[in-house]
C-alpha cells in the first residue's frame, strides 16, 4: 500500500442545494484521513446529504458544488457512472438506516452478501463462498451455514444491521460510511452494533464516518466530533473534550439526553434565537 | 477555482407541469366556446344555405360546411356545450355516490361492506355502452338520460378505490386521535375521511372522463344522444361518415374536437396523477 | 385508590383473519398524579397494552378500571371515560390530520361535546404549551415536528382527561426538541397534576420523566422499579 499522506476525504467549500432556495449544505469544509469521525446534527443539519454527496447518492434534484470533493484521490465532482461504481464498495462503504429497506427481499441473505465480491473482486466460487461465511461470523452472526440459506424478513432488527455491515465490509473497502446505522435498532442493540463497527473498523486499518443525531453515542465510539446546524458546520472537537464543549449548540445537545441523574430536573434546551446570532 | 454542477434532472418535473399547462389551457378554451359560442362562432350553426352544401374548408368556412351548407366551424363550437354538459351531469352522479359507497364500506365493515361491494361489483360487470343504449332506447333520447346511462355504469371504480383508501386510512395514527376524541360515524366519514380520499377521486375521475367523451359521442353517433338539429359531435361523425370519402371535413372536425376534448381530460388526469405521486414520495 | 387497575390482562392482535396474543397475564396499580412507564424492546407488547388502556383495541381480557370507571372487554368508550382518557400519540407527522386547520381538529372534539368558550380555550392551551396563537390556524404541514406534538398535546388536555398515556411521544424528534417536550410533559404533569402512563424504548427517558416502572418482555412483565 502506497503511503498516501493526504487525507482520504477531502471537502472544500461544498454547498448542496436545491435550484430556488436555501443550500441545505452551506459551504462546509473538513477533511477526514483514517480515523473515525462523527458527524452530528439534528433534522435539517444536512449531514445525511453530506454523506450522500461522498457516496455519489444525491437526489438527482440536488445540486452540488464545491472548490474541491476528493475521496482516495478522486474528483468526485467529475465521476462517470462506472467510475462510482468500482470507488463505491471497493473503496468505500456505506451503511444505512434501516435495513429493512436497504436489503432486497427477494434474494437470500448468502447471496446479498456475496454480491459485491462478484462486483469487485476476481475470486473463485470457493473462496468468495469462505469469504462471505467468514465476514458473517466476523459481524457476530451465529450459525453462518444456515444464515446463509434464509431471506432478510426473517432476520430481526439487529441482524438486519450485521449483514449490511457484512455486505459493505466484505470487499475489504478502505473507508465506512455509516448513516445513522442504530436509529432504526432498539435501545438494547445499539451500543452493540456501534461497538462492533468501531472493531472491525479498527482490526482493517479503516477510517470511519458516522453520521448521528446523538452525541453521547458518538463520543464513546468515535476520535473526533463534527457538529453541524442548518447546513453548516459549527464546532469541531476531539471526542474526549465533548463534556467541556465551549460553543453553546455542543454543550446543549451534550446535556440534553434524560437520564435517571436528570430525573426530576428541567433538561437544558436550545435557544434557536441567540443560536442564529452566534458566529 | 473550478465549480461543478450535478446535472438537474428536473425533466420529469417540467413534463408534469406541461402536461397540466396544456391541459388546463385546453379545458379553457373549450369552456369559454360552450360560454361564449352566440359571440365566437362566425354563423348560426342551424342556419341552413343549401347553396353551400359541403364546401371544402376555406376563408369564409374555416371548417368547411355540411350536407346541409351549415358551417362547420359554428357547429364544433356550438358543440362543446352538450358534450361539457354531460361531462358536468357524470361528474355530479359517479363521483359523490362512489365515494359515498367506499367510504361507507371501508368504515363499517362487516355485512354492510359485504352487501355493498357485491352491489358495486354488479354494476362493475355491466357493459357500458350496451347498458347506456338500452337505457336511452327506453327513456328517449336527451342529454340527461345519456348522462344517467353513462353514470349508473361509471361510479364503482370511485366505489372500489375509496375503500381501499378508507380501509388502509383505519389503521392510521390520525384516525386513531379522532377516535379518542369521541369522534365517529358521519363526522368522520365526511369530515376526516372523505377529505383524504378525495385527491385520488379527482384524479380517477380526470382519467375516466377521456373515455366517457368517447362513449357520449358513440352514442350520439347512434342517433341515442341529443336529437337533431342540435349540433353534437357524435352525430355531426355520423353525418359525416356518409360523405367520408369526398367530404372528408364533415367528419374530420368533429372528429378532431372528440379527439382534442379527450385529450384534455387525459392530460389533465396524467398531470394531476404525477403531482399526487410526487407529494405522496416526498 | 389507584387511578388505573389492570388485572390479568390478555390482549390480542389481528394478524389476518387470526388473533395473535400479544400481552400476557399483565396486572398493575397506577396511582394517582404518578407518572407510571413501560419500557421493553419493540414487540415486547407494550403500546398493544397502551393501546388497550386508550379503548382503540377491543382484543383484550382480564379487568380493567379506568379512574374509577369498570370498563368491559370489547366495549368502546364512552360519555365520561371517553374524556377520562386521553393518547398523545408517537408520529407527529401522522397524528393530526392533514387537511384540517389545527383549529378545527382542537375545536372538533369540543363542539360536540357543546363545551363553551372553545376559542379562549384553544387559546389558552396554546400558551400553556409555550406556543404562538398565531399558529392555531395553520395546517399541521407548516409546523415543525416539535411544534405538532405540543399541539398533540393540547389536543390530549383539552378534554381535561384524568389519564394521559404517552405512546413514545419523543421517539420520533431531535434531542434537542425531545428535552422540550419532556420539560413541558413535567411542567404540565406537576401543575394540572395528571396521572400519564408513558411507553419508550428508551430506558433514559423513562428512568427522567417515571416515578415507577415495569419492564416487559414478550408481552409479561419482567421487572418492576
Amino acid at each position: 500500500m502506497t503511503a498516501n499522506t493526504s487525507p482520504f476525504i477531502i471537502a472544500d467549500r461544498l454547498t448542496i442545494g436545491l435550484p430556488e432556495g436555501r443550500p441545505l449544505v452551506d459551504g462546509i469544509s473538513f477533511e477526514i484521513g483514517k480515523e473515525r469521525v462523527a458527524l452530528v446534527g439534528e433534522s435539517g443539519s444536512g449531514k445525511s446529504l453530506t454523506a450522500r454527496s461522498l457516496m455519489g447518492l444525491l437526489a438527482p434534484s440536488l445540486s452540488l458544488n464545491a472548490s474541491q470533493l476528493s475521496l482516495a484521490g478522486n474528483d468526485l465532482r467529475h465521476l462517470k457512472p462506472s467510475q462510482w461504481q468500482s470507488l463505491r464498495g471497493g473503496k468505500v462503504a456505506m451503511v444505512m438506516q434501516d435495513p429493512k429497506y436497504a436489503l432486497n427481499p427477494s434474494k437470500t441473505i448468502g447471496w446479498q452478501v456475496e454480491e459485491p465480491l462478484l462486483l469487485h473482486r476476481k475470486l473463485s466460487r470457493r473462496q468468495r463462498q469462505e469469504k462471505v461465511l467468514a465476514m458473517l461470523e466476523a459481524v457476530g452472526l451465529a450459525n453462518p451455514h444456515q444464515l446463509i440459506k434464509r431471506y432478510p424478513n426473517q432476520l430481526s432488527g439487529g441482524m438486519g444491521q450485521r449483514i449490511m455491515l457484512a455486505i459493505a465490509l466484505i470487499t475489504d473497502p478502505e473507508f465506512l460510511i455509516a448513516d445513522e446505522p442504530t436509529s432504526a435498532l432498539d435501545h438494547a442493540m445499539r451500543d452493540q452494533v456501534l461497538s462492533l463497527i468501531q472493531d472491525l473498523v479498527a482490526q482493517r486499518d479503516m477510517g470511519l464516518l458516522l453520521i448521528s443525531h446523538d452525541l453521547q453515542q458518538v463520543a464513546d465510539h468515535c476520535q473526533r466530533v463534527m457538529v453541524m446546524y442548518q447546513g453548516k458546520i459549527l464546532d469541531r472537537l476531539a471526542a474526549k473534550d465533548l463534556p467541556q464543549a465551549t460553543h453553546p449548540y455542543t454543550q446543549t445537545l451534550w446535556a440534553c439526553r434524560p437520564s435517571l441523574a436528570t430525573k426530576g430536573k428541567r433538561l437544558p434546551t436550545l435557544d434557536r434565537a441567540a443560536l442564529e446570532g452566534y458566529p | 477555482m473550478t465549480e461543478t454542477s450535478l446535472p438537474l434532472r428536473a425533466v420529469r418535473r417540467d413534463k408534469r407541469r406541461w402536461l397540466l399547462i396544456i391541459g388546463y389551457s385546453l379545458l379553457g378554451l373549450l369552456i369559454a366556446m360552450a360560454l361564449f359560442a352566440p359571440w365566437v362562432s362566425p354563423y348560426d350553426p342551424n342556419a341552413q344555405v343549401m347553396a353551400d352544401r359541403l364546401l371544402p374548408p376555406d376563408s369564409h368556412h374555416w371548417f368547411g360546411t355540411d350536407g346541409f351548407g351549415r358551417d362547420l366551424l359554428s357547429r364544433v363550437i356550438y358543440g362543446t356545450r352538450p358534450t361539457l354538459l354531460l361531462v358536468v351531469f357524470i361528474l355530479l352522479l359517479t363521483v359523490p355516490v362512489g365515494m359515498t359507497v367506499g367510504i361507507a364500506a371501508g368504515y363499517l365493515g362487516g355485512w354492510v361492506e359485504r352487501i355493498l361491494m357485491r352491489i358495486t361489483d354488479i354494476f362493475l360487470s355491466l357493459p357500458s355502452l350496451v347498458i347506456a343504449l338500452a337505457m336511452v332506447a327506453v327513456l328517449g333520447p336527451s342529454i340527461l338520460n345519456g348522462a344517467l346511462a353513462l353514470a349508473l355504469t361509471s361510479w364503482p371504480p370511485f366505489a372500489r378505490q375509496a375503500r381501499a383508501e378508507t380501509q388502509q386510512l383505519r389503521r392510521s395514527d390520525y384516525l386513531a386521535a379522532a377516535k379518542m376524541q369521541g369522534i365517529k360515524g358521519l363526522p368522520l366519514m365526511f369530515g376526516h375521511l372523505l377529505p383524504l380520499c378525495l385527491p385520488s377521486a379527482v384524479v380517477r375521475a380526470a382519467l375516466s372522463l377521456g373515455g366517457i367523451i368517447l362513449s357520449a359521442a358513440g352514442l350520439g353517433f347512434l342517433g341515442m344522444g341529443v336529437q337533431p338539429p342540435t349540433a353534437e359531435w357524435g352525430s355531426m361523425v355520423a353525418e359525416g361518415g356518409k360523405v367520408i370519402f369526398d367530404q372528408w371535413w364533415v367528419a374530420a372536425a368533429p372528429g378532431g374536437a372528440i379527439l382534442l376534448a379527450s385529450l384534455t381530460f387525459n392530460f389533465i388526469g396524467d398531470g394531476l396523477r404525477d403531482r399526487l405521486d410526487s407529494r405522496n414520495d416526498s | 385508590m389507584s387511578t388505573i387497575r389492570l388485572d390479568n390482562l390478555n390482549v390480542s392482535h389481528p394478524q389476518g383473519y387470526q388473533l395473535r396474543q400479544v400481552v400476557q397475564d399483565v396486572s398493575l396499580r397506577v396511582e394517582p398524579g404518578e407518572c407510571f412507564g413501560l419500557v421493553g424492546p419493540s414487540g415486547c407488547g407494550k403500546s398493544s397494552l397502551l393501546w388497550v388502556m386508550a379503548g382503540l383495541n377491543p382484543h383484550w381480557s382480564g379487568d380493567m378500571v379506568l379512574a374509577g370507571t369498570h370498563v368491559q372487554p370489547g366495549s368502546t368508550f364512552t360519555g365520561q371515560l371517553r374524556r377520562d382518557v386521553q393518547m398523545v400519540f408517537q408520529d407527529p407527522y401522522a397524528s393530526l390530520h392533514p387537511r384540517h386547520r389545527l383549529r378545527r381538529t382542537l375545536a372538533e372534539p369540543l363542539k360536540r361535546l357543546g363545551v363553551e368558550n372553545i376559542d379562549d380555550r384553544i387559546a389558552q392551551g396554546f400558551q400553556q404549551v409555550g406556543l404562538a396563537s398565531t399558529l392555531i390556524d395553520r395546517y399541521p404541514h407548516q409546523l415543525s415536528g416539535g411544534q405538532r406534538q405540543r399541539v398533540a398535546i393540547v389536543r390530549a388536555l383539552l378534554l381535561e382527561p384524568k389519564i394521559v398515556l404517552l405512546d413514545e411521544p419523543t421517539s420520533a424528534l431531535d434531542m434537542s426538541v425531545q428535552a422540550e417536550i419532556l420539560n413541558l410533559l413535567n411542567q404540565l404533569k406537576a401543575e394540572q397534576q395528571l396521572t400519564m402512563v408513558l411507553v419508550s424504548h428508551d430506558p433514559d427517558v423513562i428512568d427522567h420523566m417515571c416515578d415507577r416502572s415495569v419492564t416487559m418482555q414478550a408481552g409479561r412483565i419482567t421487572h418492576l422499579s
